[in-house]
């Protein structure tokens, strides 16, 4: 029998600093195009930066590297300790509502690492955007330390350090410009290929170039305008949302459409624009529907309900947008 | 005009509520406020069902329904046959 109580170890303590070097620059770089997405990883354990003492705060973060940095940034000039749970390289928000930034995760990092035996206070300090996943009284009764929820944003650290009170504007979450902007890149790679595909189908052999070009203006206006946009849109719904955009977007394709073949019927040139006033719409308003899971605010129910309530509409739309399209060009 | 937006699980009970004023400081969007030692719900349709305040609701005053509001991971279970959506953005 091995008796466990025996087995002592020093408890390892990583070094971590508030310099970003080149490399963590490019890695940031590449985490925002969305390259090799749950590969942005920091070991999960113990780390110090500064000089941190015994009596130094304990920061508790998730293993993804923006996450991590984003944090040790913040903490330039302080001393202290970073406990780096293993979420999967998932950034805290996201991995809270797993739960592997969780109550299990939080227990087994503290015991793991031995942090009891690094300091002599009791206190986390979590993101409060760790709360989905962590139960604080769970954590105090199984651990012994108390979860103190921390600011949304790294950023508020420093200023919530000076009183321990987080101010109502630390504690909500906001989803403003700029947040919108590095959005853009990494869900528009999603978009790009299967986009361009389908642009030289319509090029080569469904009605030539201004089909392709709506395909094109399809991609940039739900893909790089909506996020833009958001706020200003009418309506509440992404769906509506992103149907208002499309039409905006679709109105110089229905003129040129009308207007290209001045020797074709009326009904033929009317039909084609048509076809793109109800074909482009739909299309936008179904990857502006797909926008929600990338904003801070939208719930399960209204998700669903709005699902509920356009995806069918947007089916039935699209395709008689094409049908419209398709006929009056292969008719004529 | 339709708002999908206008309604969602978010129960609250403030019988049950012993002003320990956690829900106020883990939401995100600002849906409880403490008055007179108990929290009250001031923008509950501001919830976007994320979970924290009933997790770290002691004497389980709060009750929601929590997952991804994602149209996307939705999407993606209904076409896998998977009984509730998860999100995989990573």
């Amino acid at each position: 029998m091995i008796n466990l109580a025996s087995i002592t170890t020093q408890p390892i303590i990583n070094r971590t600093t508030s310099q970003l070097s080149r490399g963590d620059h490019w890695d940031h770089f590449l985490a925002r195009l969305g390259y090799k997405r749950s590969e942005h990883r920091v070991k999960p354990g113990l780390y110090a930066i500064g000089n941190p003492t015994p009596s130094s705060p304990v920061f508790v973060t998730a293993n993804y590297t923006l996450s991590f940095d984003a944090l040790r940034l913040n903490l330039a000039g302080l001393d202290g300790y970073i406990l780096v749970l293993d979420t999967q390289g998932v950034n805290v928000w996201c991995a809270a509502g797993k739960k592997t930034f969780g109550t299990e995760e939080v227990v087994l990092r503290v015991i793991a690492t031995q942090l009891k035996q690094v300091v002599t206070h009791r206190v986390l300090i979590l993101p409060q955007l760790g709360a989905p996943g962590v139960a604080y009284q769970e954590v105090k009764k199984r651990t012994g330390f108390k979860v103190e929820y921390g600011p949304v944003r790294a950023a508020d650290l420093p200023e919530y350090l000076k009183t321990h009170q987080a101010t109502p504007s630390m504690r909500k979450v906001v989803f403003p410009l700029k947040d919108r902007l590095v959005l853009i890149p990494v869900d528009f790679v999603h978009l790009i290929l299967p986009g361009l595909l389908v642009a030289l189908v319509f090029y080569f052999f469904l009605g030539g170039l201004l089909p392709a070009l709506a395909v094109i203006a399809v991609l940039l206006s739900a893909g790089i305008l909506f996020p833009i946009l958001l706020p200003w849109l009418p309506t509440h719904n992404f769906s509506t949302k992103g149907f208002f955009l499309g039409l905006l977007t679709s109105i110089p394709f229905a003129l040129s459409a009308f207007f290209q073949h001045p020797d074709w019927t009326w009904y033929h040139r009317i039909g084609q624009a048509i076809g793109f006033l109800l074909a482009m719409p739909a299309v936008i308003a179904f990857i502006t529907l797909n926008f929600t899971g990338s904003t801070t605010f939208t719930s399960k129910t209204g998700v669903r309900r709005e699902m509920f309530a356009y995806l069918p509409a947007m089916a039935w739309i699209f395709v008689g947008g094409i049908i419209l399209n398709l006929a009056s060009v292969l008719i004529h | 005009m339709y708002n999908a937006y206008s309604v969602n699980t978010l129960a609250y009970n403030v019988e049950l509520c012993n002003g320990c004023a956690m829900c106020v400081v883990v939401c995100p969007h600002a849906v409880f406020e403490m008055n007179d030692r108990k929290a009250i719900l001031v923008h509950p349709l501001a919830c976007m069902e994320c979970g924290a305040c009933q997790l770290n609701c002691v004497t389980n005053a709060i009750e929601v329904e929590s997952g991804v509001g994602c149209a996307n991971a939705m999407i993606r279970a209904a076409l896998l046959g998977k009984p509730e959506a998860e999100c995989s953005c990573g």
